[in-house]
């Protein structure tokens, strides 16, 4: 079980590797702002499996801090895009 | 094996797969708005699945709990910044793609 939740982390590490094409390919700014989306969403899903055998690891904790603040990324993305530079095509 | 091994095997492939559809949606998809459907609606449930595997393995109730609080306070969160992506793309002048 412990090595079908380290295999499963790994793809989903795997798959945000992947989705980091859409922010060379992107054609607008929006386009690259959501994978910030797919970063939070990620992250926690491999803290939630890294810390699911071990209860003392305190990595589900870390999880749960990850999903308040998961929005905030892309908060500022989108408050600072014009700022941060870029055109939006 | 056990039936909550099982289940918990089977909900886990699932949330994998689900993670690596919305990842396809989100490399295919024609418009930044419909990419924004695929990356918070697949990936979402995704993590759903994950979380009832998880939770299935080590039913403690505390566990549960937070398991449940982590996926609704992504869920609440990813409706806030797909609405903000989608609001800063329509006020950019992008309109939906339609089908041509």
């Amino acid at each position: 079980m412990h090595d079908l939740r380290t295999a499963i982390a790994i793809f989903l590490l795997a798959n945000v590797l992947l989705g980091l094409t859409r922010v060379v390919r992107g054609p607008t700014i929006a386009d690259r702002i959501l994978v910030a989306q797919l970063f939070g969403t990620t992250a926690v899903a491999v803290l939630l499996l890294l810390g699911a055998g071990e209860p003392a690891s305190g990595l589900d904790d870390v999880a749960l801090v990850f999903s308040l603040f998961a929005s905030v990324t892309v908060i500022s993305f989108v408050r600072n895009a014009e700022r941060l530079g870029g055109s939006p095509r | 094996m056990t039936i909550a091994s099982i289940v918990s095997l089977a909900c886990l492939l699932a949330g994998a797969f689900f993670f690596f559809a919305g990842t396809v949606g989100l490399l295919r998809f024609p418009d930044v708005f419909t990419r924004l459907h695929a990356l918070t609606k697949a990936d979402n449930l995704g993590l759903g699945f994950v979380c009832v595997g998880l939770a299935v393995t080590d039913p403690a109730p505390a566990r549960i709990v937070k398991l449940g609080l982590v996926w609704s306070l992504v869920l609440a969160s990813s409706a806030i910044s797909s609405q903000l992506v989608a609001r800063y793309a329509v006020d950019r002048g992008m309109t939906p793609w339609s089908k041509p």
